[in-house]
């Protein structure tokens, strides 16, 4: 199996490629558009701002090839919101694969933005991505900015009110926390992704 | 719900863990990548590699541990110590680590908390803040503590420059209370619980871990985040999975 890790820029794209060393898969960066549309499954990492996130995907070429792949693809913090319609952060426009809106978190007493640590999932439909996830595991989030809950929704996790932890539509995925960085749940996610 | 996180500080000398008391006499705990395994399994939240020697020596932290411990474990981890430009958090950053943690050097060069924020994001940029009672009664800024013979007082008031770093960028805040570090008799609740009021990103706890019921006073009483603790963890007096029971059986969110 060929899983190619999207070379947007972001800083976590070693940690994602060393998890799926662990799990046994070596995975290829690139940002060579033929290399990743041939690939069977497609990792979008991302660390930082949406803004400079899109930027970097218009300058590599890539919005359109992004936009037409048919095999999984998986979207990680801000590569999930890089999915999604909309950010509220520095008003960008994204991908447009899953039609929701990425709104920052409202600070309120007790509720420190970024969202930093470890926090529930909780599963909203049962679906081969969620395989083997019990009641009250945890993974990490480090983010500023996230996706309400909705009809793509799989599973939510909970801060001042339930946002997306994990959503998908056809053949994209997303996840918002660190599954790199999630111990045995993300391993486990992240294996049941490439088995998709 | 957002557990509170258990965090075990490595500080790293010439390659090896070490941990002193109150910032002196550094004895060798143990290999980076072993530790930072062992953390791992015992349920470590996160783990946090502070290189003592880097700052006060001008020079930034070696990396090839960075990376050796970003292919081992699968926890966020935080590297600090004499990262001093946009461009040595990214070799960091690249090299696997989650987050970087500045202290000195943006104490030098505040700007620097604006660099790193601009360029990877909140998220990733941690501010440590060493601070330590004066005689008039306020918490000041100490700087370079890496090294006792190097170790400054600043002017500059902690709760000024907590304030001053988050404007900047800082998305987390360690805060070192250096009276009480070493000496295990607990965290620094009043000096905790006043940075709480003025804190609006992550507040970590740091220095004076020595009993069970100073994380749950940390994480109750002062509102932290996440605590830090070195000796208690490396020494075996604490074990972590009885600390998370603990703080479970005491109503404190943890993750198990």
């Amino acid at each position: 199996m060929s899983v190619v890790l999207v070379d947007a820029g972001g800083t976590n794209i070693g940690s994602v490629r060393y998890a799926l060393q662990r799990l046994g898969v070596d995975a290829e960066l690139t940002a060579d558009a033929a290399t990743i549309r041939a690939a069977d499954k497609v990792i979008l990492p991302g660390v930082g701002a949406a803004g400079p996130g899109m930027a970097r995907l218009r300058e590599l070429g890539l919005v359109g090839l992004l936009r037409s792949l048919s095999q999984p693809v998986l979207g990680v913090c801000l590569g999930m919101q890089l999915l999604c319609a909309h950010s509220e952060e520095g008003d960008t426009g994204c991908l447009g694969l899953i039609p929701l809106p990425v709104r920052r978190f409202a600070e309120a007493p007790g509720l420190r933005v970024p969202h930093m640590g470890w926090n529930r999932l909780s599963a909203k439909q049962a679906h081969s991505l969620l395989a083997g996830l019990a009641a009250d595991e945890q993974a990490y989030f480090v983010h500023s900015y996230a996706v309400p809950a909705s009809d793509w929704t799989l599973a939510t996790s909970d801060y001042g009110g339930a946002f997306s932890a994990v959503i998908a539509r056809d053949n994209y995925y997303g996840m918002q926390f660190h599954p790199e960085r999630s111990a045995a749940v993300g391993a486990k996610l992240l294996r049941n992704f490439l088995e998709l | 719900m957002l557990s509170r996180r258990i965090i075990p500080c490595l500080d790293v000398r010439d390659g090896k863990v070490v941990k002193g008391v109150r910032f002196r006499d550094h004895v060798v705990m143990g290999e980076i990548v072993e530790l930072a395994l062992r953390y791992r399994d015992e349920g470590a939240d996160e783990l946090v590699f502070y290189d003592i020697t880097a700052s006060p020596e001008g020079r930034s932290v070696d990396r090839d541990w960075v990376e050796k411990v970003a292919r081992a474990i699968d926890i966020p981890f935080c590297v600090a110590g004499g990262i001093r430009s946009v461009d040595e958090a990214r070799a960091v950053l690249h090299a696997g680590a989650d987050k970087i943690s500045v202290n000195s050097p943006a104490l030098e060069r505040p700007v620097l908390i604006d660099e790193l924020a601009a360029a990877f994001g909140v998220q990733c940029v941690v501010v440590g803040v060493d601070s330590l009672r004066d005689a008039d009664g306020q918490w000041h800024v100490r700087q370079y503590t890496g090294d006792t013979s190097k170790t400054r007082a600043l002017p500059r008031r902690t709760l000024d420059w907590m304030v001053e770093a988050q404007q900047r960028g800082a998305g987390e805040i360690v805060l070192n209370c250096m009276g009480s570090d070493g000496v295990r008799l607990g965290y620094d609740l009043e000096q905790l619980s006043m940075a709480r009021t003025i804190c609006h990103v992550p507040l970590i706890a740091s220095g004076g871990a020595g009993a069970l019921e100073h994380f749950r006073d940390a994480f109750i009483e002062a509102d932290v985040d996440g605590a830090l603790a070195a000796s208690v963890f490396h020494s075996g007096a604490i074990a972590i999975p009885e600390l998370k029971h603990y703080l479970h059986r005491q109503g404190v969110a943890i993750r198990s």
